[in-house]
């Protein structure tokens, strides 16, 4: 593009400042936005946060097991949020617990978002039989309870990261799919659609240059909640013992480990993955609503 | 209406056959059917008896139709570990669930409406701002650490109610049921609230979006008009009119509270068929696990089934929108 003096005044309102600013007015939505960003350096960064490498089962010490918050340990060092039954320091625990859920939640949530966009899309675009089929498959999937969908699959497949995650992805594709179709049904009768059809490009750049970037914005808000989603329901089922295997515990499976101990009163094994996972889900839950008010052509400003 | 009926049906024998074709092909294709099926005890002999039994020396498609036929004729086989047919292991559990759904849809409904009436009414004060916070707080956070939390707060800090299993039982209309005396009723409360605590706010939220709608409507404002009583407008004009879509929801989340008892009934121990499935999945009791998945199914289907009919009737619209289709 070239500079004209006309475009560097108006350098002000690009829609990505203008998105920003709008982002930033409720304050509520900024704190979830930091508590979000937070969560996720810590998780990337665990590995050089952590005081203790959980994994590494010669570092522990089972003297150390069950200590309350903020005992010593036998090495001398502070364990600031307790030890777990086999001596785990609980913050690394935490930190390590929260890279697994996170990872787990946005894979699935990207690649049920890849295949529930195109799905829908093209459906929207192509219509007919295939739409009706589409559709009324999405509908039927939406009407069954997501953790028994899961359960199935889980039930059929065995456990594991990969299956955990195929499970949530079969759970999430339908949402994508509807809010996709949606959204093109509305975005392929507008204007710009009959001007790309009409200088007679070709249908796959119809659709992925014009069509699928303006479908976007429904779907990463449904995208962030879905991903929330995600996460609650992977701690859920590896809380029942059906996720992720006990090699690399998620915040689910700590929870599950520590619940044995909580009628004892040593609530904090439970406890402090709970508040981890529950404020990592309250924070994106927070930068979602501010998104959908934000992305909402209705309420623009 | 009868082709509305016949439509639905038809997608109903539809699911069945994808769940059934699901579940067989995790069993059958997938993993060793003789492993899964067919006690790890079992010598040689019993082997080669159940392999020709399950007809596994038949092509894959007659096998499916054979599992299909037993599964019609309600044999899904026999509990490794009860040694009974998986069915009947079943349905034994089923009340204890029912039971604990119902006290779940009894709190959800009975505090969920007045709440959701008060905040509707009254929006702008504090009590009705607390109550939605906590309708949202309802929402995001995942059920197994809130019943973790019930438990911490009610059974071992404050020791008011039991934390775990399902009180003495009475026969009650030939079912065995906790819920008639206090005794098997304080049991229940935790878990009960715990799986109510999605569905109460999703209904607090419901009724007030409904009333808020339904007080600026000219009904309201006659019924006000004519002198009518407070009570009587509240009690009897708006409520039956927020009613409609709201034993709608209720109806569509009895199928899910049956769903996600699976997760209440591990954390409080309770003995139902969400216990049972867990608890069969780690003993490797599939033909069990089977059972479940498909008579969950089913109760799925067809309330979903029942619940597409009796809005046809309610609402005529929605008749003549599929009949269109």
């Amino acid at each position: 593009m070239t500079t004209s003096p006309l475009s560097t005044q108006l350098v002000d309102e690009t829609p990505w400042r203008q998105f920003v600013r709008d982002f930033m007015q409720s304050r509520i939505a900024v704190c979830g936005l930091a508590l979000l960003l937070m969560v996720l350096l810590l998780a990337l960064f665990a590995p050089w946060i952590a005081p203790q490498n959980p994994y590494d089962l010669s570092k522990l010490d089972l003297m150390d097991s069950k200590l309350a918050p903020g005992s010593k340990s036998m090495m001398g060092s502070i364990f600031l949020l307790g030890t777990d039954g086999m001596g785990r320091d609980m913050l690394s625990a935490i930190l390590y617990g929260l890279r697994v859920s996170l990872l787990v939640g946005v894979v699935s949530g990207v690649i049920a978002l890849a295949i529930g966009a195109s799905l829908g899309v093209s459906a929207a675009f192509f219509g007919g039989r295939y739409e009706q089929i589409l559709m009324r498959i999405v509908d039927i999937q939406l009407g069954f309870p997501a953790i028994l969908v899961a359960l199935i699959l889980i039930a059929v497949l065995g456990s594991g990261v990969e299956k955990v995650i195929i499970a949530l992805i079969t759970v999430q594709w339908a949402y994508y799919a509807r809010t996709a179709r949606s959204a093109a049904l509305v975005e392929r009768n507008k204007e710009y659609m009959e001007a790309a059809r009409g200088l007679g490009l070709p249908t796959w750049r119809v659709l992925l240059k014009h069509l699928i970037p303006n479908t976007l914005p429904p779907l990463i808000v449904v995208g962030t909640v879905q991903v929330a989603h995600a996460i609650a329901l992977e701690a859920t089922l590896s809380f029942l013992g059906l996720g992720l295997p006990i090699t690399e515990p998620s915040l689910g499976l700590l929870i599950s480990n520590g619940y044995e101990f909580m009628l004892s009163g040593k609530y904090w094994i439970s406890v402090y993955p709970g508040v981890a996972l529950l404020l990592t889900i309250v924070a994106i839950n927070l930068v979602g609503d501010q998104l959908r008010d934000v992305l909402n052509p209705r309420l623009a400003r | 209406m009868f082709v509305f009926i016949l439509r639905r049906l038809s997608q109903t024998a539809l699911v069945l056959l994808v769940t059934s074709l699901l579940v067989f092909a995790g069993l059958f294709v997938i993993g060793d059917p003789v492993e899964i099926l067919i006690s790890p005890e079992a010598d040689q002999i019993e082997r080669e008896r159940a392999r020709v039994a399950l007809g596994l020396d038949k092509p894959g498609w007659m096998q499916y139709l054979l599992f299909v036929k037993n599964a019609a004729s309600g044999d899904l086989g026999k509990s490794f570990v009860y040694g009974r047919p998986a069915l009947d292991v079943i349905f034994e559990r089923m009340p204890a669930t029912l039971e604990l759904a119902t006290v779940a849809m009894f709190i959800s409904i009975f505090v969920g409406i007045p709440l959701g009436l008060y905040a509707g009414l009254k929006p702008d004060s504090r009590i009705a701002k607390g109550i939605m916070a906590i309708s949202i707080v309802g929402f995001s956070l995942p059920t197994f650490w809130v019943g973790l939390m019930l438990i911490m707060l009610f059974a071992v800090q404050l020791g008011w109610l039991p934390s775990t299993g399902r009180g003495p039982t009475t026969e009650f209309l030939g079912m065995q049921l906790s819920i008639v005396h206090w005794d098997g009723l304080k049991y229940a409360l935790l878990p009960g609230l715990n799986l109510a605590l999605f569905k109460l706010s999703l209904i607090i939220r419901l009724t007030r979006a409904q009333v808020r709608e339904n007080v600026l409507l000219d009904y309201m404002r006659f019924a006000r008009a004519k002198g009518l009583r407070k009570s009587r407008v509240l009690g009897v004009h708006l409520l039956k009119n927020i009613m409609i879509p709201l034993v709608t929801v209720i109806g569509l989340e009895l199928g899910s509270v049956i769903a996600f008892a699976i997760v209440t009934e591990s954390i409080f121990a309770w003995p139902g068929m969400g216990k049972l499935v867990i608890d069969s999945i780690f003993q490797l009791d599939r033909p069990v696990v089977v059972a479940y998945l498909m008579i969950t199914v089913l109760m799925f289907v067809f309330i979903n089934l029942v619940i597409d009919i009796l809005y046809s009737i309610l609402d005529p619209r929605v008749r003549l929108t599929a009949a269109k289709n």
